[in-house]
């Protein structure tokens, strides 16, 4: 109940009035939380929004980040085991792009890095012993095909619909096991190679109902959670034996 | 079953998807009740633990192999709590050996869940699982092979425990101090004999989720000498208690025990185990004790493959632990 409310006091700290007819851009979600329950199998949230004229769109999701290590498995006589392995930092947890047009139609590179548009443009630094430029490359894109492949990244270039120049909506997944965390949707509109407008707009996705007080306990009151599982297992043990005596 | 098992994942609707807390991942529940279920009999059909088999099956469907292994031990748990009631209803308990074994056990399970939490910051834990459950499936199965087929045939079954067990022998055990007298069992043996068996089963439960019935039990009757009607009871008892040792600290210490997918499978499971128990006294045993030994074959076959055969993907990405 918690956490609702502080993500409910977040999101009005965000949502600072907009005036629709002083900004070129603006931008809003279908819904600000995601609300991974028992039944959660994914979800899709619309962004939606209007420009003032015509231009190109860009949207980036970025889920919150953390580091990952990226291993690699090395054969080991008969077997294959994790061998050589990479830390990176400022990953990006969750990851999605979409545009109206390919990227570089309409953006200059120096704007791409700069506000890391795009799966190539995210700055993560490697840590750690194995730190050598060629081998970070070479693990930071094994990463980012893992997260392709795991539905976590995403670049859907010309996914984005723009109606008359004026509107515009993208869909936006969250598969099945899409990290909790703040996100940060950014839509940026681009006119002649420059950003003319930009607009944040956040997205809360967290655990809630039982799922969520499961995890809580399981990791917050790790011993206690532990007895009660053994004793919830007992129970059922004993209860199962003696149900089935009498029958 | 598996190739069945795999065609089914991820198949079936939305709506009989389940979310597993702490695996952080949805399955379908289907998938886990029908698993849950077919353990449970055959575990009941032959008096087996199945934590053996459960344990790869649920990392076959994809849960984190930590996570299995850290639920299957709270699935241990319930598996033989029944199976402890029972025996002690007969008077087929000898508590003192128990309290040895389990002394011995809840060492070995603090080891096993501390080697657990470094292999995983080290990246080796599902390779360590993988391997162990390869060589002791192999070993299980192909024991049961040898066992079940020349009595499949028709043959007579080779005595082994006469072979094994002399009444009175006098071996290197012992010459072992500490010694103590165990009346249910009547032996008077060193305690460390037992407890160092209790200590590699609290091992196996931290590292490989298996109750470690299949060790346990010949350990007790060729190595020890314990009369045979005392040695479920009492094994069960050791396994429940390490068991239950071994879910609360992989709860508090690695975060692996789900307990929704936990309760999933033992409430099926025991309902399995039930009726396998019922069915165990009308179904000719041999034929199926062979097809499991095959199954028992096949799991541990699709896991040395995974290990020799090269990798779709070589890289893989892990949460960093370091702060």
């Amino acid at each position: 109940m918690i956490r609702v409310f502080r993500h409910a006091i977040l999101l009005l700290a965000c949502a600072a009035p907009a005036k629709a007819q002083d900004v070129p851009l603006v931008a809003d979600l279908s819904s600000h939380l995601v609300a991974i329950t028992t039944g959660f199998t994914g979800t899709d949230v619309l962004l939606f929004g209007a420009t003032d004229g015509p231009g190109d769109i860009a949207v980036v999701v970025r889920g919150p980040t953390t580091d990952a290590v990226v291993r690699r498995k090395e054969r080991f006589g008969p077997i294959w085991i994790n061998g050589t392995a990479v830390t990176l930092r400022d990953v990006p947890s969750y990851y999605r792009v979409a545009s109206s047009r390919p990227l570089n139609d309409f953006v200059p590179q120096l704007l791409l890095s700069r506000f890391q548009i795009g799966l190539e443009n995210i700055r993560m630094t490697t840590a750690g012993e194995n730190s050598s430029p060629e081998l970070g490359n070479e693990f930071r894109e094994a990463l980012v095909a893992l997260k392709l492949d795991d539905g976590l990244y995403d670049q859907g270039l010309g996914a984005i619909n723009l109606m008359s120049n004026r509107l515009f909506r993208t869909e936006l997944h969250f598969p099945a096991h899409v990290p909790t965390g703040t996100y940060l949707v950014e839509v940026y509109l681009f006119r002649h190679g420059q950003v003319a407008s930009a607009e944040i707009v956040p997205l809360v996705i967290s655990k809630v109902g039982i799922g969520a007080d499961i995890y809580d306990f399981a990791h917050d009151l790790a011993p206690l959670y532990g007895l009660m599982a053994v004793l919830l297992a007992t129970a059922a043990g004993w209860a199962a034996s003696a149900a089935f005596r009498r029958i | 079953m598996i190739s069945l098992l795999l065609a089914t994942k991820g198949r079936a609707g939305p709506e009989m998807q389940i979310y597993l807390p702490i695996a952080e991942m949805s399955v379908n529940i289907v998938l886990v009740l029908g698993l849950g279920g077919v353990i449970g009999l055959l575990s009941g059909l032959f008096g087996v633990g199945g934590g053996f088999l459960m344990t790869p099956l649920l990392i076959f469907i994809g849960i984190p192999p930590g996570v299995a292994v850290g639920t299957q031990a709270v699935q241990i748990v319930a598996s033989s709590v029944s199976g402890v009631l029972a025996h002690m209803h007969r008077g087929n308990v000898d508590f003192r050996m128990g309290a040895v074994l389990t002394a011995g056990g809840v060492l070995g399970s603090m080891l096993g869940v501390l080697l657990f939490s470094i292999l995983k910051q080290t990246g080796h834990i599902d390779l360590t699982i993988s391997l162990g459950y390869v060589i002791f499936l192999s070993a299980v199965g192909g024991f049961m092979l040898m066992e079940s087929l020349p009595a499949a045939l028709g043959r007579k079954r080779v005595a082994l425990a006469s072979a094994l067990r002399g009444p009175g022998q006098h071996t290197w055990m012992h010459g072992l101090p500490l010694k103590m007298r165990f009346r249910r069992s009547r032996l008077y043996v060193s305690a460390l004999v037992p407890a160092a068996i209790g200590f590699l089963v609290g091992v196996l439960v931290a590292l490989m989720g298996v109750g470690g019935g299949f060790l346990i039990v010949p350990a007790m009757i060729y190595l020890l000498g314990m009369p045979t009607q005392v040695v479920i009871g009492t094994s069960l008892l050791q396994i429940t208690f390490v068991a239950a040792v071994t879910g609360l600290l992989q709860a508090s210490v690695n975060h692996t025990v789900d307990v929704v997918l936990a309760l999933l499978l033992l409430v099926i499971a025991v309902v399995g185990a039930q009726l396998g128990a019922r069915l165990a006294g009308k179904i000719k045993g041999e034929r199926l004790r062979l097809m499991l030994a095959v199954m028992v074959l096949l799991v541990a076959l699709r896991l040395a493959l995974g290990l020799v055969l090269t990798p779709s993907d070589v890289f893989s990405v892990g949460e960093s632990v370091a702060p």
